[in-house]
């Protein structure tokens, strides 16, 4: 089989993963050593990643499999998230009696899974790392099986997810049986008319890959989900399945349907508008910071699809900066989310960080610039996201979309700043543990540094994006 | 003679597919109901591809069949686990009772 090492991070993945099984089964107690040597399996498949990072188009098995300079930066994005969603969770694990050996496998599947689906270049494949990824999401989401919270929320997001994965599949039927093809390349050489079956397929698939990045109008998973899973589960929701959807979104739309961009054109900025302003308006009144981060994950959806509206270059580039800097905004906060604990017990409620600037002042600090950076304001890194966006958006002439993108961040910057002012300016309360495990502290710190220094120096991930052409 | 032709599977799959989405959204009492619809989704797009294999003379659609019953598989199997463990904390699989979260 030609060109099979490009595979090779995959293939690697999946033999640790199960090696990892067999070792947890038979040695006992074996938790922590699985765990680590994941975060090394990790290690070695970025690197094996950075390798391969310079090959361009090339194609395996059949044309159903795709290595292109794309699948490669969000791979790397996939691989780093994961690391750091990993390094930082596992004092909390530990303390919440979730520190098991299945824990990381089903981590490391996941994040299997979302390799496939990025990489994939027939709806066949991209289903089956789709679901690969969701079925391990499904046992992660209730993973702490004694809390009734951790159940209900695994149960939620398994019936919903399901549900959206048979519209997709309903989605992927039509286009086969319209275009006489699974393979994206074949479609868009097969359909010449625009055909009624053909239309409908793409809604389907729109709606499901929706659901997954959890854009309005298919979001009421995310707020639930988010609050009750463990803390450690919800970081990775917020981040992992994000990057591998919206990298499918490039691909589905730009591959197959590109000649069809005004059928759905239409249908991704009224799910742009949707999201933004839904995310914007809900999260004003939560009290539960997890939940707070649901909302406004989803209002990020909504501008990172604003980019893919647009139909060109520009914008799937913008849209792929604006993801790599809200995965280090969500790394930052969720790390700070993970050191509020006193007495071996979480606290996730706004309540909670009423006066923190007194006792925790650094802490304090850097949940100030990520919250500033998540709201957009100058000149942290997640202005220049939004600012990237707007950019392409406007110079393609779609001012409305624009308009209601820049009036949605004004709304949201009001509970941002809320929440900033309920750490500066509230009465102080008891103070938080200190001893906090070295992983988490160097996610926080190398995030919150990263969002804070991006200014300076935007061209190193500037100039890896830009290699990325679809069009 | 009357003949069925694709039209008619098609039309076939699509009401079953309906009847699944119906079934998830208007039950109100128990999950395994949901776990059924679910399932009727998955065999009303079998039935789908199945038919337009046939029909276009290309085996993809069978092959992709036979990938969504086993996944279909593994998805009835972690669900009916999540649903086991979750009347274990709280006593009951009653759709309107699962409320706890909400905000």
């Amino acid at each position: 089989m030609e060109n099979i090492n490009l595979i090779t991070s995959e293939i690697f993945i999946s033999l640790s993963l199960m090696s990892l099984l067999i070792l947890g089964v038979f040695k006992n107690n074996s938790s922590s050593i699985v765990y680590n040597l994941s975060i090394f399996t990790l290690f070695l498949s970025l690197l094996i990643n950075l390798n391969l990072f310079s090959y361009n188009n090339f194609y395996l098995f059949n044309g159903a499999y795709k290595v292109d300079h794309l699948s490669n930066f969000m791979k790397v994005l996939i691989i780093v998230s994961g690391i750091f969603v990993m390094l930082s969770s596992s004092k909390y694990l530990k303390i919440n009696k979730i520190f098991k050996i299945e824990y990381p496998i089903l981590l490391l599947s996941s994040i299997l899974g979302m390799f496939i689906m990025i990489s994939s270049n027939d709806l066949m494949v991209f289903y089956l790392g789709l679901e690969l990824q969701s079925l391990a999401l499904y046992v992660l989401a209730s993973f702490k099986r004694n809390d009734q919270l951790s159940s209900e929320s695994g149960l939620k997001y398994f019936v919903l997810s399901a549900l959206s994965s048979g519209l997709l599949l309903y989605g992927c039927s039509l286009i086969y049986g319209f275009s006489g093809s699974t393979n994206f390349d074949q479609i868009s050489n097969n359909i010449s008319e625009v055909q009624y079956g053909l239309r409908l397929g793409i809604v389907f698939i729109l709606v499901g890959l929706a659901f997954k990045i959890s854009a309005v109008p298919f979001h009421m998973w995310a707020p639930d989900v988010y609050q009750g899973s463990p803390t450690s589960v919800t970081i990775f929701f917020a981040i992992l399945p994000k990057i591998a959807a919206l990298s499918v979104f490039i691909r589905f739309l730009y591959v197959p349907f590109i000649n069809l961009i005004d059928q759905w054109q239409t249908i991704i900025i009224f799910v742009s508008i949707a999201s933004m302003v839904f995310g914007a308006v809900a999260a004003i009144g939560q009290k539960n910071l997890k939940r707070l981060m649901a909302y406004s994950s989803i209002s990020h959806m909504g501008f990172a699809l604003a980019g893919l509206a647009v139909g060109t270059n520009e914008g799937i580039q913008s849209s792929l900066i604006y993801i790599s800097i809200y995965l280090l905004m969500n790394l930052a906060f969720f790390s700070c989310l993970f050191m509020l604990k006193r007495n071996d017990i979480y606290h996730e409620d706004l309540s909670d960080l009423s006066g923190l600037s007194k006792n925790h002042p650094i802490l304090a600090l850097c949940l100030l610039i990520s919250l500033f950076s998540l709201a957009g304001i100058p000149p942290l890194a997640g202005f220049f996201a939004k600012f990237y966006i707007f950019l392409a958006v406007i110079k393609e002439e779609m001012y409305f979309l624009a308009i209601v993108g820049l009036l949605s961040t004004v709304v949201a910057a009001f509970y941002y700043l809320r929440v900033i002012k309920t750490i500066y300016f509230d009465s102080q309360t008891e103070k938080f543990d200190i001893n906090h495990d070295i992983g988490l502290k160097i996610s926080l710190l190398v995030s919150t540094l990263i969002i804070l220094i991006y200014f300076i120096y935007p061209s190193p991930l500037q100039a890896l994006i830009s290699k990325i052409v679809i069009l | 003679m009357f003949e069925i032709n694709l039209g008619h599977y098609l039309t076939l799959s699509a009401i079953i597919f309906t009847i699944g989405v119906a079934g998830i959204f208007l039950n109100r009492k128990n999950i395994i109901v949901i776990l059924m619809s679910i399932e009727l989704i998955l065999l009303a797009v079998n039935i789908n591809l199945v038919s337009f294999s046939v029909f276009l003379g290309d085996l993809t659609g069978q092959i992709f069949t036979l990938f969504i019953l086993t996944v279909a598989a593994a998805e009835a199997a972690i669900g009916l686990a999540i649903i086991v463990v979750y009347f274990r904390n709280a006593g009951t699989i009653r759709v309107e009772e699962i409320d706890k979260l909400k905000g």
